[in-house]
């Protein structure tokens, strides 16, 4: 089943000048379809200004698409009646880790979402404590957020959200902000929800090596889809990735490199193994 | 620099007075505060002053934290002693100059001075011993009644907890803004009043920036979790009486009969 | 030597029970025309270090010299040495103020007390240096893209004319596009002025191409301190301690490891092809 579907989905910033009057429009989506099923890792790719993060916030009804419809578990996000429905179904993180977290303890943070929803205080202690057990920051459930590091903040939004019960989330370039460890850190979690908990991701970034594990990638460019695929068939592309100037994984990059200069190496190498195991086949070792 | 900044002075450890519920303690503390002012007389203000140091003693906070509070004050305290000595009219003890000393007066100092030190670390308890969170909460629950009058309460209590959230991070980021203009040869500490408040401009304006850029991001994250209001909310940490707190009243109520009869009869 | 750093340390909140060491014993020599990239990550004192380098924090114990003269002496002049040292800090484009984007550039030089003339040919200099159009000059700083205001705000910096360059994370948060640009910036920068860059990252792969030496940080001490392929070579103590080679490093001893006779000290992926180019027209590809 689709969790999320968007047909034709195009949307329009009015510009305004500084008297208020409407100067134009800016499209930042384009006409955009895509169908995302229950369960799915998805990666959507592109630099800023690309869309990307418009699109993102269709799929939680921040944004209303000015033309098209976007579904949500089969809801209509322009219905206004939904709306409340469609956010607690689709969460949302957001890259700014010190801008999203309400509470000043840790578990008081998490528990923000349920407490909207109206959920009953003890079911809320025990979605806060799975939530927290689920990205492991249970340990710092008693902590200021203050206090933690950049990658330990955006795991505790996410199980803010988490707690929730959603049945997707959509992280809006959670990792844009912090150090490799902490971004090493959230995309350990992310998968773990993906595998373990079987939660629909959507995740939104522009850090190539963050897509390898996602089941298929969308790529955006002003305000298209510009390549769609499992992250392979992307990283086959390695001239046309250039050309929408995204960064390619050293490995891919030297296997490329090396095609080019008559090495029959197989397209879209991934990881460090695959690389030396291929070397290794062609020089017969 | 102004990362040394603390807000809200709460003193973490464990007592009874800790766990006590915030509604009691803010009760606890106004009464105590009106028993104060209750009546004028030496042993009504001993008894105050020994029911303070027996809940200061179970709430386990070293006595120096509770005096840090009366730094800050200590200026209005003086000026508070010097009207009191010399503005009070009476029989004359001391004349310097135009100015007279009057039995009455020295009487009132004294006790102008006991009061505003019990009263100031009468609060400080209250403050060391409930987190900023627990006394929003508190307040909002004391609140309640007037959601009837349309008094927006629960907005109220939901802004003051968010400042307490975010007054850590906006000071960091002012040490940041400021140690950027620094680099670039902002000087902050020289010059007249003008020029000095004219300094401020490069740190003010991108400061209110990034507040504005924040309150936008936290508005657009609440309502992402579904946030709509205190209508229909439950509460993860609801506030509930328990048999400690009904006690703790109750001796509240005891000593408030023992000062009013100390008044009284004394 | 430009900047000595004479086995300096430094608490965080001296005399306070929380108090803790942030940087243990450094000693360090800055000469004129280096590029340098310092290594470390989130906590290890690479900022506090770098804030010591102009004079915005100062020592616990030990001492800096600047042209031989200690810079925490009373009468040594703090103004002249921050023009001379100029630090760009993480996220530079919060700093911007000015209604327009020429005027903030001036801020910097008018700080000096320089005549007007000088203040705006420097700040013309500067904006042209990172590559700021003309047409741009009269915009307010907030209709930029992200990767244009922090040029602005290097520009900034750069308008006081210093010959230490301190950027502390100067790519952190902006996509590939927008980190290309910045690094190529700066690469251009150094070939036109010679002046010498410090450039702070968390990342091996932005600074292995372009730095003459590393200065590798952990826990408030110095790790490391040579040429790249050197530093390169204790891949695996770096590995221990968070930090992590270039990629190519890491592809390069695994194909050795295989039996492979490759050059380990490759750090691009130029070289690292060219060395495999090199094993597989051996044996005849």
């Amino acid at each position: 089943m689709d969790i999320i579907e968007a047909k034709e989905v195009s949307f329009e910033y009015v510009r305004r000048d500084e008297e208020g009057n409407v100067e134009g429009t800016t499209r930042a989506v384009d006409h955009v379809s895509l169908d995302i099923r229950q369960g799915e890792f998805i990666a959507i790719l592109g630099h800023n200004g690309s869309g990307k993060s418009t699109l993102a916030k269709h799929m939680n009804a921040i944004l209303c698409p000015t033309e098209g419809t976007v579904w949500v578990d089969g809801k209509d996000t322009r219905q206004e009646s939904e709306i409340w429905n469609i956010r607690q179904s689709a969460g949302m993180v957001f890259q700014n880790p010190d801008n999203q977290i309400i509470g000043q303890v840790v578990e008081e943070d998490v528990g923000f979402g349920p407490e909207n929803m109206g959920v009953p205080t003890e079911e809320i202690w025990e979605r806060v404590e799975e939530s927290l057990k689920a990205v492991g920051m249970y340990q710092y459930r008693k902590h200021s957020p203050n206090k933690l590091s950049g990658g330990q903040k955006q795991r505790v939004s996410i199980a803010g959200v988490l707690a929730m019960h959603p049945k997707c989330i959509v992280l809006d370039e959670p990792t844009a902000m912090l150090d490799p460890n902490g971004r090493r850190e959230v995309i350990r979690a992310v998968r773990a929800l993906n595998q373990v908990e079987g939660v629909t991701v959507i995740l939104i970034t522009h850090y190539m090596e963050e897509i390898i594990h996602a089941d298929r990638v969308f790529v955006m460019d002003q305000g298209h889809i510009a390549m769609e695929g499992t992250p392979r068939e992307i990283f086959s592309q390695v001239e046309r990735l250039k050309a929408l100037r995204l960064d390619v994984p050293q490995v891919t990059l030297l296997a490329y490199e090396l095609q080019k200069s008559g090495i029959p190496l197989p397209d879209g190498i991934l990881t460090r193994e695959e690389f030396v195991e291929e070397v290794g086949k062609l020089l017969g070792k | 620099m102004l990362r040394d900044i603390t807000l809200g002075q709460y003193y973490q450890t464990d007592s009874v007075i800790h766990r006590l519920d915030p509604r009691v303690k803010l009760g606890g503390t106004l009464l105590y505060m009106i028993s104060l002012f209750l009546f004028e007389n030496i042993w009504g203000h001993l008894l105050a002053a020994l029911f303070l140091a027996a809940v200061i003693r179970i709430s386990r906070v070293p006595f120096r934290f509770m005096v840090r509070g009366m730094k800050t004050i200590l200026f209005l305290i003086l000026i508070t002693v010097t009207f009191n000595l010399f503005l009070t009219p009476g029989e004359a003890l001391v004349t310097v100059w135009k100015l007279t000393i009057t039995r009455e007066g020295v009487r009132m100092a004294v006790f102008m001075v006991i009061r505003l030190t019990l009263l100031i670390i009468g609060s400080s308890v209250m403050t060391l011993t409930t987190t900023p969170n627990n006394l929003t909460d508190g307040l909002e629950k004391m609140l309640g009644p007037l959601k009837l009058l349309k008094v927006p309460v629960h907005e109220v209590a939901m802004m003051m907890s968010i400042a307490l959230r975010f007054i850590p991070i906006l000071l960091e980021e002012t040490d940041k803004i400021m140690k950027a203009q620094m680099a670039r040869g902002a000087d902050f500490d020289t010059g007249n009043l003008i020029q000095r408040a004219k300094a401020l401009v490069p740190l003010l304006v991108p400061l209110f920036i990034s507040a504005f850029r924040r309150a936008n991001d936290l508005a657009m994250a609440m309502e992402a979790r579904c946030y709509r209001g205190g209508e229909g909310r439950t509460k993860m940490k609801p506030l509930i009486y328990r048999r400690c707190d009904y006690i703790a009243y109750l001796v509240i109520l005891a000593y408030l009969v023992c000062k009013v009869l100390a008044g009284v009869l004394l | 030597m430009a900047l000595k750093v004479d086995h300096v340390s430094y608490l965080y909140e001296e005399g306070m029970p929380l108090s803790r060491k942030a940087l243990d014993d450094i000693c360090l020599d800055i000469p004129q025309d280096q590029f340098i990239g310092v290594i470390g990550h989130t906590g290890s004192g690479k900022s506090t270090l770098m804030q010591h380098l102009n004079g915005l924090l100062t020592p616990t114990e030990g001492h800096i010299y600047y042209m031989g003269r200690d810079i925490s002496a009373k009468d040594f002049d703090r103004k002249m040495l921050r023009s001379k040292v100029g630090l760009v800090f993480q996220y530079p484009e919060h700093q911007l103020f000015e209604t327009d984007v020429f005027a903030d550039v001036c801020f910097g030089p008018k700080n000096l007390g320089l005549p007007k003339e000088e203040i705006e040919g420097r700040a013309g200099e500067a904006l042209e240096k990172v590559g700021i159009p003309r047409e741009m000059y009269s915009m307010s700083p907030f209709e930029l893209s992200g990767g244009q205001k922090r040029r602005v705000a290097i520009a900034g910096v750069l308008a006081m004319q210093p010959e230490i360059l301190i950027l502390d994370e100067p790519t952190a948060g902006l996509d590939p596009r927008g980190r290309e640009e910045i690094l190529d910036q700066i690469r251009q920068l150094r070939r036109q002025t010679h002046i010498t860059v410090l450039l702070v990252s968390h990342s091996m792969e932005d600074v292995a191409e372009y730095v003459d030496r590393i200065i590798v940080m952990n826990q408030g001490r110095i790790m490391y301190d040579d040429v790249p392929k050197a530093v390169f070579a204790h891949y695996r103590e770096l590995e221990q301690v968070g930090l992590a080679a270039p990629q190519v490093t890491y592809i390069m001893n695994a194909l050795k490891e295989s039996g492979l006779e490759v050059d380990t000290q490759a750090t691009t992926i130029q070289e690292a092809a060219c060395s495999l180019r090199k094993v597989f027209s051996a044996v005849g590809r």
